[in-house]
């Protein structure tokens, strides 16, 4: 691609695509604009500043994101590209998009919350088993493979699932 | 030869922050060390979890304290090349793992004042500070339930997890009047609407743990006398030897990177 080409608003509009196709590492069915990672893209002389939220403070995934970012504007011809990180407003599961919650079920991995039910004190959380889809579930822990994750079982298939925890 | 230590040119706004990241590298550095060795593989994952919650909390607040100092110096700078008496964390988050009752009822003590603290601080007039506490508050309200639901169960468990609990409350309550502790230069900061009074979080924190000691059976002391030294980087034998294994590598080989 000939960046030369285009005009800022349509280079905006390719540089988003770009960024909104980056996939979790952790989740790869998931894209960052899924995930409502994805804040803002602009263009400064031609240049792509592309402005992402981090998850949780501590995810390792972050860095990975804001490489493959880096990677794949690269590889549709944008130079020296960066990627900012703002921590407000604050990332929420609110933010994930309804796509994102089908992609998360059919992966295999419970979709969160609806953000405010998370302050309930000794968990009251109903979560539906993406295997099955019984909401005869239990939580084994609140503390799963990746920051963002709780390991769930289902009392009906007897399967163990991931949840996604609402944040 | 070691790296010396960095100087730190300490405004009320960056030692405010420094003391904050400090609390929570230490504490996440504490329940790092349960990694391989917690009693089961869920509270072994719980615990790394949350130290790797605190870890992203402290890093973010090194930065931006680098970012208010301006002096060259960056979150690994402040993480690995400065000695105990820099380091300004609470005591209380020093203190040994011990056994799995003591980390919780550690845990506990200050998970709920982190909660309660956060959100209380995205009011703050600082935006960045407001910005992170939005963040760590999601991941205290997880931290406090874990260690609630733990303390209640070992309390309310066999008479060996009680009689752990309870030592481990006895032993530690000394080390929570520090949380509440504010020297001139915070208490500038408070005036300008960039801090928290802690001592309006106190009424709460208190109700609180109350509530969660009393249904795990167990109780709280009834004395007064409380230890402090940790924000004036007056601290216990045990901050020097997790510095030392923390910083060991930078120490050895300065700049070394992955």
């Amino acid at each position: 691609m000939v960046i030369a080409m285009f005009n800022d608003a349509e280079l905006r509009k390719r540089a988003w695509e770009v960024a909104a196709s980056v996939v979790d590492p952790e989740i790869p069915v998931l894209t960052i604009a899924d995930l409502g990672v994805l804040r803002d893209v602009t263009i400064n002389e031609g240049r792509a500043e592309v402005t992402i939220t981090p998850t949780y403070s501590g995810c390792p995934a972050m860095n990975m994101i804001t490489l493959e970012i880096e990677l794949a504007l690269e590889r549709e011809g944008f130079r020296d590209s960066k990627v900012r990180t703002v921590l407000s407003p604050a990332w929420t599961t609110d933010w994930m998009s309804e796509d994102g919650c089908r992609k998360l079920r059919e992966y295999g991995i419970a979709p969160p919350q609806a953000a405010s039910s998370r302050r309930a004190l000794f968990g009251v959380e109903q979560v539906a088993c993406p295997q099955c889809g019984s909401t005869d579930t239990e939580v084994l822990s609140e503390f799963g493979s990746t920051a963002c994750k709780a390991l769930w079982r289902c009392k009906t298939c007897r399967e163990p699932f991931d949840y996604f925890k609402c944040h | 030869m070691a790296t010396p230590s960095i100087h730190v040119s300490e405004t009320p706004l960056v030692l405010y922050t420094l003391r904050r990241a400090d609390d929570a590298l230490i504490l996440g550095h504490r329940l790092s060390e349960w990694c391989g060795h917690a009693p089961m593989l869920e509270e072994d994952m719980a615990l790394a979890n949350m130290g790797l919650d605190l870890l992203g909390q402290a890093r973010e607040l090194y930065s931006y304290a680098a970012q208010l100092e301006g002096k060259g110096n960056d979150e690994d700078k402040f993480a690995y090349l400065r000695d105990v008496r820099q380091y300004r964390n609470l005591l209380l988050l020093e203190q040994l793992n011990g056994d799995f009752a003591r980390t919780m009822v550690r845990q506990f003590f200050h998970a709920v004042f982190a909660d309660l603290y956060w959100r209380a601080m995205m009011k703050s007039g600082d935006a960045t500070l407001a910005a992170i506490a939005a963040k760590s508050e999601k991941e205290s309200a997880y931290h406090v339930r874990h260690s609630s639901e733990w303390i209640v169960r070992l309390g309310d468990g066999t008479d060996e997890s009680h009689g752990r609990a309870q030592t481990a409350i006895d032993d530690l309550w000394a080390f929570t009047g520090e949380m509440f502790e504010v020297d001139d230069g915070e208490r500038a900061l408070i005036e300008a609407g960039i801090a928290v009074d802690p001592e309006t979080l106190r009424p709460q924190w208190l109700k609180t743990i109350s509530e969660i000691v009393s249904e795990a059976t167990l109780s709280l002391p009834k004395s007064g006398w409380m230890q402090q030294g940790g924000r004036s980087g007056r601290h216990s034998e045990h901050l020097g030897h997790l510095l030392s294994e923390l910083q060991s590598m930078q120490r050895t080989f300065p700049g070394g990177t992955w």
